[in-house]
Order: C-alpha cells, then structure tokens, then sequence
C-alpha cells in the first residue's frame, strides 16, 4: 500500500548501492553530452537534473540532496564552455528542495511525480536564468511557452526513467 | 548553540555549498578573459565523458561504414556517372578560375597587399557535444598531443564551424559560431561591407555592425573578412536571410551558416597559417580545349625510339600550346569559347607558336590517320598563392615528346 502521510517517520527511505549512486549519474551526463550531437532535439531534455531530483525524492536528506545535485550541476558546467557553477547552484537547490518536499509528502506514485518533475524543472530553469544574467551577464532569452514546454517534456521522460531507477532502490 | 546548529544543519550546508560555489562563480567572472588553461573539474569531466563518447562514435560510425559501403550500395553506379561528369564540368571551370585568381595575384601583387592561406589542416571527428542549450559547443578526437592550440579555426568544406576554445590532452572544446559568445570578423560578399557574426542566445546567427542606410539584400554570401585574426580572409560564414531595422541605427541582419553546424561528423583545424606577399606568377594558361581533347580517343604515343632524337629547346616556360585547331577548320580559327578562358592579358606571357599543320594541333583534335604528335608543352596556372608555378602537362604525353618543329628555333 503507498505510504501518503505526511510524516517523516512513516515515509520510506531509501538508499542505493555506491556504484549506482556514481554511475546513474555520470551515465546521464555522458548521454546529455552525447544525444544532443545524435539527435539535436535531446538539447531539451536535462536528464542530470531527473537525477538530481530522483536521488533527492527517494533518499528524502537535504544534506545529501543538495550535495548530490551540486556534484552533478558542477560536472554538468565542466562539459559546457559556460563557467562552473550556473548548473551548480540551480541543481543544488533543486536538490534540497526535492529531498524536503519528499520528506513532507509521498511522491511514489506516477502523477505526483509527473507535478513535483514539472515544477521543479520550472525552478530550475529560473534559477538558471537568475544566476546566468544576474552573476555571469549572460544574455538569454526567457521563453515561457518554450520553458514549459520543455519542463513537460522532462517531466514525462522523468516519470519513465523514476520506474526504471526505481528497481536500484534498497530499504534503509 | 549545538541546538540551533542541529535545527538549522540543513540551511547551514545549503548556504555554505552556494556561498562556495557563488565564489567560484565570481573567481571565473572575474577571470573570463582566461582561456587558456583549464580548470582541473573540466579536465575530470572531460576525461571521464569523452572515452564513452569516443568508443560509440567508433561503433556507430563502423557500423553506418559497414552498411553504407559494403551493404547499402543501391544507386552507386548512377551516381559515380554524375560525379564524373561534375567532374569534367568543375575542371572547365577551374581553368577559367585559374585565369581570375593568377590576375587577382598579379593585382595584389602591384599593391603590395599582404595575404593569410591555409597551408596546414588537421582532420578531426567530431564526438559530442556540451548537451546545452546555452552552451554551443562540440568536443572533437584530437587534442594537445596532436598539436592543437586554443584560438585555432575549425572549418569544414562548406564554411567555417567556429574555433579551438579549450584543449586535453586527447581532445578539444570547440566553440560554434552560433555560440552568443563567439565573434568572427566578416565581410559581405557584394557590398564589401564589414561586420561581426555573432551568435544569440537562440542559437542563430547575426550579422552585427552594419549601418541601417546599408543596402543588403537576403541572399548575399557573407565571408570572413581575416580581420580576428582566426579565420583566413575569404572563407565562406553563411548566406543573409533576413534584413530588418534593429537597434543603434544597425541592422538586424540573419544569416544562415553555410555549414550544417547542428550535423557536424568531420571538421578540419587549420593547424597552419602562412602571411606572405602575393608573388606575381608568371603563368600560362591551359585552355578548355585542351581539357576537352583529353576526354576524347587519341593517337597513342610515339615509340621511345623518337626520345633518342635531339631534343629542340622549349621556346619558353611560358611558352603556350598554339590554338588548338578544330577539325575540318582552318588552325587559325580554333580558338577556345570565350566563355571557357579568359586569355592571359599579360601578352610578354604567351609566345603564339602558329601551327602549320595538323601535327600542331592536340593530338585528341586530330584526326586518326595523322602520324606523330607534337604538342607542344604547356604551363597550367597553379592555383597555390605565392609558390614557384609547377610546370605541369596536360597531358603525359606533352613532356614525353619534343617541341612542335614548326616553333621557333
């Protein structure tokens, strides 16, 4: 039976093996580096930040959520021309956010998963915006209907891909 | 106090991890001018994405190799058919572009002009890219230990791609010029006017600098003008599409790259340029009948016993093949379609050797019965800027055979 209290102690954690909690993630940013070159249209898809956002809704730690998605953000920077620290940031606070939010509220089932991918994409992306424009200067164009048609894009691949990682979780 | 650091441990890591890397961030800001070294984080991600990406680009590539030329060979036949006679069209066209480029380095030659040309490239596959959309960007399989710098061009046969940004040791960062951070220095085609191409945010191309009571019109090509310094003058950057009133009494002018920047397999880096001073060649020219003698059946050579004979001095090195002579028509009507060559306007060039008979003409041009050809030898305009001119036949059989008899003596 799902679990949809909100209480932290009826909430399940969950915990993976270290060579998932490596390689899950540096399987995402090898093919975020590698599918756009195939096919230009996977620009779209942010699959380190479905990561970031599956680890910290399953661990449900903030601490490790936000390192987790600091590490990801900042490994994700090395691989643009763009300074490190812009995908750092956003996906360090999407992390703590997503890792929160699963403490408070049971996100195991398709459709919360598909809301909670949605909006935190959101959030990603201003944050992104924020920071590129207000600490780097960089010049990007805000698009709403592009923004969330992308987010919604993501959230759908997202539901998919929690199913499949879903098999690496351990009970704590 | 241990309390409130346990209520808040949570806060107190989020807001120690950003101020961290709010520093970072500031630190590069501060430093964007610095390219040339790369910081250690990059290099960890690099080496630990780019193998990957190598190994699949090895697999998928081997195998499209395998379908496409073992497999998938439907339609081969016809097209080796056309691409033969592309050929033979592009090689009438290059002896009349021979012809404008020899004059173009007479002219700069006079003027003194100084001039960049490509004289070393390296090819490089292209193995993946920076998977943003931010962030236009392409990783390529060769790096430092192939002699690759930063700021070096990257181009393909279509137009330029963009340039080195940031080197490993086995591969490269290259920045496309749809990038917003890129800048390349051009010039439009027609209008001679000079700007900067810039890429946006959007990933599009523009056109920046060019005042708004210019006239240019969507489908003038644009060129790199030299002038960053990266790219060699005169290399193709795209097409004007588009042409509107923008901002600062500059137009907003689009271009598209003439490079498929978003299908990029293979791109060359140009590892070597060479600034010199056009030198004024002494050329002659090949003509289009001669061209066109070579496709037709021919005579076949004179047995060597005819190398033993004296050989008669050549007239000059720019010394020329008389009119070829058409068939059934008087010699000295055989000139070449205007449209095919231009003659060398430098008359001191040419040395007119009027044949007398049909032993003169192009051996393809004569008929069969004719005994002994006796072409004489024949300069082709080199196309390379700046070197000795080649002094190359036009067909094997002209250096084989001595000079016409009826040349001078």
């Amino acid at each position: 039976m799902p679990i949809t209290y909100t209480s932290g102690d009826q909430v399940e954690v969950y915990r993976f093996n270290w060579l998932i909690t490596l390689g899950v993630p540096a399987t995402a940013l090898f093919l975020q580096a590698w599918l756009p070159h195939q096919f230009p249209a996977f620009a779209m898809l942010d699959l380190p930040l479905l990561v970031t956002i599956f680890f910290a809704i399953s661990r449900r730690n903030p601490i490790s959520g936000l390192l987790t998605g600091g590490a990801i953000g900042v490994f994700q920077d090395a691989l643009t021309g763009l300074p490190i620290g812009l995908n750092g940031i956003a996906k360090t606070l999407v992390g703590y956010a997503a890792s929160s939010l699963g403490v408070k509220i049971d996100v195991e089932n398709a459709g919360a998963r598909l809301l909670v991918t949605l909006v935190f994409c959101v959030t990603h992306k201003v944050v992104y915006f924020m920071v590129a424009r207000g600490m780097v200067n960089l010049t990007m164009n805000w698009s709403w209907p592009h923004e969330l048609w992308s987010a919604l894009i993501n959230a759908v691949v997202g539901v998919f891909m929690f199913y499949a990682l879903d098999r690496f979780k351990q009970r704590t | 106090m241990e309390s409130v650091l346990g209520r808040y441990k949570n806060l107190i890591v989020l807001a120690c991890v950003l101020v961290v890397q709010v520093l970072g961030l500031a630190v590069q800001v501060k430093r964007t001018t610095d390219t040339k070294t790369s910081r250690l984080i990059r290099i960890w991600a690099v080496d630990m994405v780019t193998p990957f990406e190598k190994v699949l680009h090895w697999v998928h590539s081997g195998t499209g190799n395998l379908w496409h030329n073992y497999f998938y060979l439907r339609g081969v036949r016809a097209e080796n058919r056309e691409l033969k006679a592309e050929i033979e069209r592009l090689r009438l066209e290059q002896v009349r572009l021979n012809e404008d480029a020899a004059q173009a380095r007479r002219l700069q030659a006079l003027l003194a002009f100084k001039e960049q040309s490509i004289s070393q490239t390296l090819p490089a596959q292209v193995i993946g890219s920076g998977g943003s959309e931010q962030s236009r960007i392409l990783y390529i399989d060769k790096g430092q230990k192939d002699g690759l710098k930063t700021d070096m061009a990257v181009i393909t046969v279509d137009g330029i791609v963009g340039k080195v940004l940031k080197t490993f040791s086995s591969t490269s960062q290259v920045l496309l010029i749809d990038d917003q951070s890129s800048g390349v220095g051009a010039i439009l085609e027609k209008s001679r006017l000079q700007g900067i191409v810039r890429g946006t945010p959007a990933g599009e191309v523009v056109l920046e600098h060019i005042m708004t009571d210019n006239s240019v019109q969507p489908g003038e090509q644009v060129r790199t003008s030299g002038g960053d310094s990266i790219f060699p003058k005169g290399l193709p950057i795209g097409t004007v599409t588009k042409v509107g009133g923008g901002q600062d009494l500059f137009l907003n002018i689009r271009v598209r790259p003439a490079a498929n920047l978003s299908k990029l397999e293979e791109v060359l880096i140009v590892t070597k340029l060479v600034e010199q001073e056009p030198t004024q060649l002494q050329t002659g020219t090949v003509r289009a009948a001669d061209i066109l003698a070579e496709r037709l059946p021919s005579v076949p050579d004179k047995p060597p016993a005819d190398a033993s004979k004296p050989k008669q001095e050549t007239p000059t090195n720019e010394a020329v093949k008389p009119p070829a002579p058409v068939p059934g028509k008087p010699s000295g009507s055989a000139a070449p379609p205007r449209a095919d060559v231009t003659p060398n306007p430098r008359s001191d060039s040419i040395v007119p050797v009027p044949p007398k008979s049909a032993a003169a003409a192009p051996s393809a041009l004569k008929p069969a019965t004719s005994h002994g050809t006796v072409p004489a030898p024949v300069n082709v305009a080199e196309p390379v800027q700046g070197t000795t001119p080649k002094v190359r036949p036009a067909s094997p059989k002209s250096t084989a055979e001595p000079p016409p008899q009826n040349g001078p003596q």
